[in-house]
């Protein structure tokens, strides 16, 4: 057992934070929200040059070759300065799927760089995080296949270069492949809009778009194994990104109960409320702890254990996210109400948060059912 | 003892209802019953509407032109309106300053301003909260100086609810600033359009425009817009935060909050079944639901003993802490139940008849803005703590 980094994976964290702590203001970020796209192609050359983009890349591909405990770091750091950029859907999730299908060897090199985002597109809009509920279908067609379906909520669909799509193949029973749809392939409409965090998603619809035979990543075997595995890898970086954000939030609302007065005192002298932020931190650590078991566990071959291990950290942090973002706004008082403090831009975060990858129920019922057995 | 209501309530409680079915605009029906924004003319004319009945001031007695209704048909009152998707009343003019104005003011101000309260004409916002004033609403320091005729208001006023919209404005204001924060506070009436008043929007982590900052900068207000006593303001606004207590619970909204929690569990699926037959969903839901019945009962008693004319005590701290914890929780479970849905957030969306593509159904779409929005519940009108205080003090005695 051991719980201390390496020099190397300290040096990323600093890299990382620092980066986060000079250039990614909350002003700043404010403004990136503005923009048309919601995120910023600087923001994002900038962390390719920092080597985030990287990280999950393998090294004969021309990235770190680094695993979960550093996407975890990198993650930590996001969180607390609230990054709108594709990072979790591309450099974590579409980057791990990638390597899983060993299918794209020539894509790996453009992520790492930052010359190509890619998203994964898998979830339908009645499949609620049920992974094995895709309708969408791919059927030949001369030297291609053509692929019909919907997808909904693709986190940063928008932002994509590149479309991962499932699709049944054989069928509607049939197995799931996956398919690298270009942005602009003809026929392709995606609808981006904001989320309640103020990152993008995008409903994707394919009447029946033609992709060649190249597009399609991973061979015969049914694909929703390397799904799987690539959504746990988000997870687990989602419940990171959820400790930097629990992080922030912590230490500000404890900063807010020094300094702000009523009754002649710092509201922080109210016992009442000293309880309340000592429930929050509980909150934060066991988060905290569950979030390195996530990363420390979403990699493993065995697929109960993996998932058990990640359902349990989604409910930890899910839970978390629920106390500490409304008791945050809560002891902020009116000013936790507001859209100009960071505040309430945490707690929203802290909402999304725990309502992606399955909510806290969800997950709750699926380790039940995981550890009944 | 006996939870039934009385022949006589049942059937003020069917005309009501009857009513509301009749009068109330679908469109604002409509808006209410999916949580959609409601414009300052949607308020306006059920208010008008209300008023041609004769209803529109439930909580006033006869004298002052109100139906002079029992604690318990205020509430069948309230239920009802809200049940059937009436919008809830703005409660400032209303609910706040009229019962004020009723005790403590004089004839000339009591036929001057409410009579328009009743009818909707003027509406009114509350200037209470200052940015060093929230919780500790004493140490308030809006300055008004008495300059023989009229006060000279200088300082500034904050999260004014709907201020954008008002004529007028209660105010506390500081007039001694030697005595006892308590002791030097007046209660001035305001009219909006005084010059040297500034309103600015404060926008919510909802991206809704609800509350404002007011700015006085020198702005002339006559004594006459005094109620009562010049320094004994704070006496009257305790008075009317000890006042209102029929619909501080929230039961009416928050029953049919939990009606279209149903509703949206029903529609929703999940593994292939609807998500109210999730036996973990369903228990959520059951458990607000037991919650409500609970605080419901406890209303209900609360109400009776006003009945009596015992004085109401601080037991309307209870009903603000459960009351309002339970229409958040029924929020966070309406989020919940459109799973992925929750996230597609588009202010646009919570305009009606907004004419967009819609994201996943159609009754996701203001749901993201509701839970945000609620949260204000456990923090204005007397925060979840300080009412917790008032609990462990004057119930408690500790
Ligand atoms: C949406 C919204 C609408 C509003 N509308 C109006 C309006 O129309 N008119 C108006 O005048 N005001 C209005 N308010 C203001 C509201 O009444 C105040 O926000 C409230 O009184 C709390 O004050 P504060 O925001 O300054 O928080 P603070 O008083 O600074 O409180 C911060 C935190 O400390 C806690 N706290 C403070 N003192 C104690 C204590 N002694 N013991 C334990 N905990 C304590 C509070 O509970 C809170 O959690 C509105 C507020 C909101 C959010």
């Amino acid at each position: 057992m051991d719980f201390a980094l390496t020099e190397e994976q300290r040096q990323l964290e600093d890299t990382v934070r620092r980066f986060v702590g000079r250039d990614y203001g909350f002003e700043h970020r404010r403004a990136i929200q503005k923009t048309a796209e919601g995120w910023s192609r600087e923001t994002w050359a900038q962390l390719a040059d920092l080597g985030a983009l990287a990280v999950n890349v393998p090294e004969e591909q021309g990235g770190l070759g680094y695993g979960p405990v550093e996407t975890m770091l990198v993650m930590q750091a996001f969180g607390a300065g609230l990054l709108l950029e594709p990072y979790l859907a591309s450099a974590v999730i579409a980057t791990t799927l990638l390597r899983e299908t060993g299918a794209a060897d020539e894509l790996l090199p453009a992520l790492a760089s930052g010359e190509k985002i890619a998203v994964l597109a898998h979830f339908e809009p009645h499949s609620r995080w049920d992974e094995a509920a895709v309708a969408a279908t791919a059927h030949r067609y001369g030297d291609g296949w053509v692929i019909r379906g919907r997808k909904g909520v693709v986190p940063h669909g928008g932002a994509a270069d590149l479309l991962i799509v499932s699709a049944r193949t054989g069928g509607e029973a049939g197995p799931v492949g996956l398919f690298a749809v270009p942005r602009e392939t003809p026929g392709l409409a995606l609808a981006g809009y904001p989320t309640l965090d103020g990152h993008r998603a995008a409903e994707l619809q394919l009447p029946g778009i033609y992709v060649p035979d190249t597009a399609r990543l991973g061979g015969e075997a049914c694909a929703l194994p390397a799904v799987g595995r690539a959504l746990d890898a988000g997870l687990a970086a989602l419940c990171a990104e959820a400790v930097g954000v629990l992080e922030a939030l912590l230490a500000a609302t404890a900063e807010y109960l020094k300094t702000r007065k009523q009754f002649g005192q710092p509201i922080g002298r109210f016992q009442a409320l000293q309880h309340r932020m000592a429930d929050m931190l509980l909150h934060v650590e066991q988060a905290r702890s569950m979030a390195m078991l996530a990363a420390l566990r979403c990699a493993d071959p065995d697929e109960a254990a993996r998932r058990k291990a990640l359902s349990a950290a989604k409910v930890t942090v899910g839970q978390a996210c629920r106390f500490v973002g409304q008791q945050a706004v809560q002891l902020h008082g009116g000013m936790g109400m507001t859209d100009e403090l960071n505040v309430s831009h945490w707690f929203k975060r802290l909402t999304a948060i725990e309502l992606s990858f399955g909510d806290t129920d969800t997950h709750l019922q699926r380790f039940a059912a995981l550890s009944a057995r | 003892m006996n939870l039934d209501l009385t022949p006589e309530e049942q059937a003020f409680r069917e005309e009501v209802r009857a009513f509301v079915r009749e009068k109330l605009p679908a469109h604002i029906r409509h808006k209410v019953m999916n949580g959609l924004h409601l414009e300052k003319a949607d308020h306006v004319l059920w208010l008008r509407t209300l008023h041609e009945k004769g209803w529109s001031a439930a909580s006033w007695p006869r004298e002052f032109g109100g139906p002079g209704w029992s604690p318990v048909e205020q509430y069948v009152f309230e239920e009802e309106c809200a049940a059937g998707g009436a919008p809830r009343l703005i409660p400032f003019g209303l609910k706040m300053v009229a019962p004020v104005i009723m005790a403590f003011g004089n004839r000339a101000q009591q036929e001057r301003y409410l009579p328009k309260i009743r009818s909707g004409e003027e509406w009114w916002c509350q200037g209470y909260s200052e940015p060093g004033a929230g919780s500790d609403l004493a140490s308030l320091k809006c300055r008004a100086e008495n300059r023989g005729d009229h006060y000279v208001v200088n300082g500034q006023k904050t999260w004014n609810t709907l201020g954008q919209h008002a004529d007028w404005i209660f105010c506390l204001v500081r007039t001694d600033t030697e005595a006892k924060p308590q002791r030097g506070i007046s209660f001035l009436l305001i009219d909006m359009k005084s010059p040297g008043i500034t309103v600015r929007p404060i926008i919510t982590l909802d991206g809704a425009h609800e509350v404002n900052e007011i700015w006085f900068e020198d702005v002339k207000v006559p004594v006459e817009n005094r109620v009562g006593e010049e320094n004994q303001g704070w006496t009257y606004a305790k008075f009317l935060l000890g006042h209102e207590r029929t619909n501080i619970a929230g039961i009416g909204i928050a029953k049919r909050e939990l009606a279209r929690l149903k509703r949206v569990a029903a529609a929703e699926r999940k593994d292939g079944r609807p998500l109210i037959d999730d036996p973990l969903f369903a228990a959520r839901v059951a458990q607000a639901e037991i919650d409500l019945m609970a605080l419901e009962i406890t209303n209900l008693r609360v109400l009776s003993a006003e009945k009596e004319k015992r004085a109401p005590g601080p037991e309307a701290s209870i009903l603000k802490i459960k009351g309002t914890e339970i229409q958040q929780a029924i929020s966070e479970l309406l989020l919940q139940a459109v799973g992925p849905y929750a996230l597609p957030f588009r202010r646009e969306a919570m305009a009606a008849g907004w004419q967009g593509e819609p994201v996943g159904p159609d009754y996701a779409a203001p749901l993201g803005a509701w839970y945000l929005n609620l949260r204000k519940l456990s923090i204005f009108g007397g925060s979840n703590e300080i009412q917790k205080n008032i609990i462990s003090q004057m119930i408690l005695g500790l």
